[in-house]
């Protein structure tokens, strides 16, 4: 990570960030037509799917930086892997939240047992699992075990997806996928969730930056700590 | 028109945890910085007077 | 490949003496198919349906309740120290305690089965042996994920609660699998409609093998 590229985190980033969720915004409320199937409660979309994205690139940079840590060893890639582990419950929560708002005015359900919002819930349990182990294994070795779960979950995913979808396409009988506006026509909608993806890539960024710093602070703080008591 | 309160609610969720993570971080970034300048001039006092 | 075998003869001897593994196993799962026998009225339609997921519940929870205790010696005697001290692979050695460990579930499914189909009222037919091929395969992953998971959760804080936390989202696709094959194949369907799980089952084992070989010595290393 060269320092340049940092710098230009801690001052670009931010206003960056909240210009272009505040475009998003704009876009999603004032600019894009209303979907007739679904109302007004359709909106959600914009927001919902780019955040399910940064879920899934949260488990990426975890599963990366656990490997670059094991074989490595820099702390630095620890830290790194652990803010995303907690991004990903993070955005996670926020995904399982949104959904039920968005399926009870369509379906009437709050929970549909639908492919991807149960993937989801899945996900959620195995990163809240990877912040608990976190917690009770301090130090170097917890490092490593969290490394070990955060690549064993990220291989995990996309066999989850692949059963949990099989479960639910096999048996019809209760729920169809939700998503039917995934094929969005109206180029206006297709630039509402654009500009919303790049806000909430920048957003996943600057969260990343900010929790990485303070589990550095954190450990600086521990070192001199350490030397205070000892020197 | 209770399809605009569903989706007032959804929002008003994103916004809610998004800015309680981020005003949580920032605080506890600041109050760690604050604590490593403290201890920072701690080891630079002893290391000017040794054995206080 | 030599200390390979030495080192599952080694677990199997000293099961053989304690059995404690074998035990935990076996009482869970059937506790767990007794809890469930109340779950559903004896005599009621839902009863059957719920069978496989029964049975599915019990080898879960037994597997992922019992392997704590694979470890468990491990780590009292700091046996652990003296495993690591050897002259073997550290893959080798998780290759050896997931073996185990299979044989081990394996053999309490030989007692769980049976008293699995008389608590819910199976007939035995030849597509018992593909639920059996199911079984293997789903033992198989639990084993894989179970072992690596059993080497860390043993050295946690929180090491009772750990395991089952750690591996139950993640054997999921074991679980759905598994719960749609025996499912399926109860109710006569060929073994070509189960297929597409089976080959799940048998990826999700394949890649829980390698990744578990290839990380297990960054769970153990002191």
């Amino acid at each position: 990570m060269t320092s340049r590229a940092i710098a230009w985190t801690d001052s670009l980033l931010p206003p960056l960030t909240f210009f272009t969720m505040a475009s998003a915004l704009y876009l999603v409320f004032v600019y894009v037509p209303t979907d007739e199937a679904q109302g007004i409660v359709q909106r959600i979309f914009y927001f919902h799917v780019p955040i399910a994205m940064m879920t899934y690139c949260s488990v990426a940079t975890v599963a990366l930086f656990s490997i670059l840590y094991l074989w490595r060893g820099d702390r630095v890639y620890d830290r790194v892997a652990h803010a995303g582990g907690e991004l990903a419950v993070f955005f996670c929560s926020l995904v399982l939240i949104t959904g039920p708002i968005w399926a009870r005015p369509i379906w009437g359900t709050w929970w549909t047992w639908d492919a991807r919002l149960t993937a989801t819930l899945i996900l959620w349990l195995i990163y809240a699992a990877y912040l608990m182990l976190r917690s009770v294994s301090p130090g170097v070795e917890g490092a490593r075990y969290a490394a070990v779960l955060g690549i064993v979950g990220a291989f995990d995913v996309p066999i989850i997806n692949r059963a949990v979808y099989w479960w639910r396409t096999i048996h019809p009988a209760v729920l169809v996928n939700r998503e039917g506006g995934t094929g969005l026509t109206d180029p206006r909608m297709q630039l509402a969730l654009a500009v919303s993806f790049v806000g909430f890539f920048l957003l996943f960024l600057l969260l990343l930056r900010l929790r990485t710093d303070s589990l550095r602070l954190t450990d600086s703080v521990e070192d001199l700590r350490q030397q205070a008591l000892t020197a | 028109m209770k399809n605009l309160d569903f989706l007032f609610a959804a929002y008003t969720a994103i916004w809610v945890l998004l800015f309680f993570y981020i005003s949580t971080l920032s605080r506890r970034n600041r109050s760690l910085e604050k604590e490593l300048e403290e201890l920072r001039e701690i080891l630079e006092q002893r290391r000017q007077r040794p054995n206080t | 490949m030599s200390g390979l075998l030495a080192l599952i003869r080694k677990d199997l001897r000293v099961e053989l003496r304690t059995k404690e593994t074998l035990a935990s196993l076996l009482l869970l799962g059937i506790l767990t198919l007794l809890v469930l026998s109340f779950a559903f009225e004896p005599g009621s339609e839902s009863r059957g349906e719920a069978a496989p997921g029964a049975l599915w519940v019990a080898v879960t929870f037994s597997a992922v309740l019992g392997m704590n205790r694979s470890f468990a010696s491990e780590r009292d005697n700091d046996c652990l120290q003296g495993l690591l001290l050897c002259p073997v692979d550290r893959g080798t050695i998780y290759l050896a305690k997931a073996a185990a460990n299979f044989l081990f579930m394996m053999a309490a499914q030989a007692v769980i089965l049976p008293v699995f189909v008389f608590f819910f009222d199976q007939t035995i037919s030849s597509s018992w042996l593909g639920v059996m091929a199911c079984l293997a395969l789903g033992v198989l992953g639990l084993s894989a994920v179970g072992t690596l998971f059993a080497a860390i959760a043993v050295r946690t804080r929180a090491r009772e609660v750990m395991l089952p936390l750690l591996m139950l989202p993640l054997v999921v696709p074991l679980f759905i699998g598994g719960i749609r094959t025996t499912a399926r194949l109860l109710a006569g369907r060929p073994l070509a409609d189960v297929a597409q799980w089976l080959n799940l089952m048998l990826a999700f084992d394949l890649v829980f093998l390698v990744v578990g070989w290839l990380v297990f010595a960054y769970a153990v290393e002191e």
